[in-house]
């Protein structure tokens, strides 16, 4: 038995009109959290109880700012993502939907920015 | 009418509180619940990253915070969501390229992905607050 794909519905990419970007982009950031949140949980265990100065001198580190970053924005990325899927099982009103998902992406952009000017400045 | 009740309790549609809880299912509210939080974690990483920047002052507020009891729980959580995340997502990565989704062999890698994220939480936490430090 065969599925027959019919071409409207293919160019109109589903009924979200964003065919499996979704689903992809949230598979792309997954296979990245795995080596960043090893490495997150690394830098955690190094920094707890440590002082401002330690914390610093560690981000200081091209090579641990470059890697927090990534962490930041990979982690920031996934989330909205997971959030959204979480908003449209759950809330059913076009109203709070649209809201919920507005607040979503920019609370997260918010926390990115405020992340990685923290780091900018940090590391320069 | 009203006196001719039913005779006996007529089955009613199960709902969550009825059914008995599968691994699976547990696990996989549990993958959902852990995302949410790490999702307000990174409300606390991003407090954590500008107190460092902004100087002294700010990161003593972070650090009194965060090792206050209830700062202490927190985190603590949010590193349990992190190690089960990590290992359940590695879990839906593997289904999503075909592997695992025979009944048994699913409910043996959520029994597995529970015990090894609650070890990997020990571990941090030993590392984190053992005698050695």
């Amino acid at each position: 038995m065969t599925t027959p794909t019919p071409l409207a519905r293919v160019e109109g990419l589903g009924a979200a009109h964003s065919g499996t970007g979704h689903f992809w982009r949230q598979r792309v950031s997954a296979v990245a959290l795995i080596p960043l949140s090893v490495w997150f949980m690394y830098a955690a265990v190094r920094l707890v109880g440590a002082d401002r100065d330690a914390v610093v001198a560690f981000l200081h580190q091209p090579v641990n700012a470059i890697a927090m970053a990534l962490f930041v924005v990979a982690a920031l990325h996934h989330g909205v993502l997971g959030l959204q899927v979480v908003i449209e099982d759950y809330v059913h009103t076009e109203g709070w939907k649209i809201t919920l998902f507005l607040l979503n992406q920019l609370l997260a952009w918010t926390l990115g920015a405020v992340s990685l000017f923290a780091l900018v400045k940090i590391a320069l | 009418m009203a006196e001719q009740s039913a005779p006996r309790a007529r089955p009613l549609s199960p709902h969550l509180q009825i059914y008995r809880w599968p691994v699976t299912m547990a696990t996989s509210i549990a993958h959902r619940v852990t995302g949410v939080a790490l999702s307000a974690g990174t409300i606390l990483l991003a407090w954590w990253l500008i107190a460092a920047a902004m100087g002294a002052d700010a990161y003593h507020v972070f650090a009194e915070t965060a090792a206050n009891p209830v700062g202490q729980i927190v985190l603590f959580g949010l590193v349990w969501s992190l190690t089960y995340h990590l290992f359940n997502g590695i879990r839906h990565l593997a289904w999503d390229i075909g592997h695992g989704f025979a009944v048994s062999t699913a409910n043996r890698s959520g029994v597995v992905v529970v015990i090894v994220s609650a070890l990997a939480t020990l571990g941090i936490l030993v590392l984190t607050h053992g005698i050695s430090r």
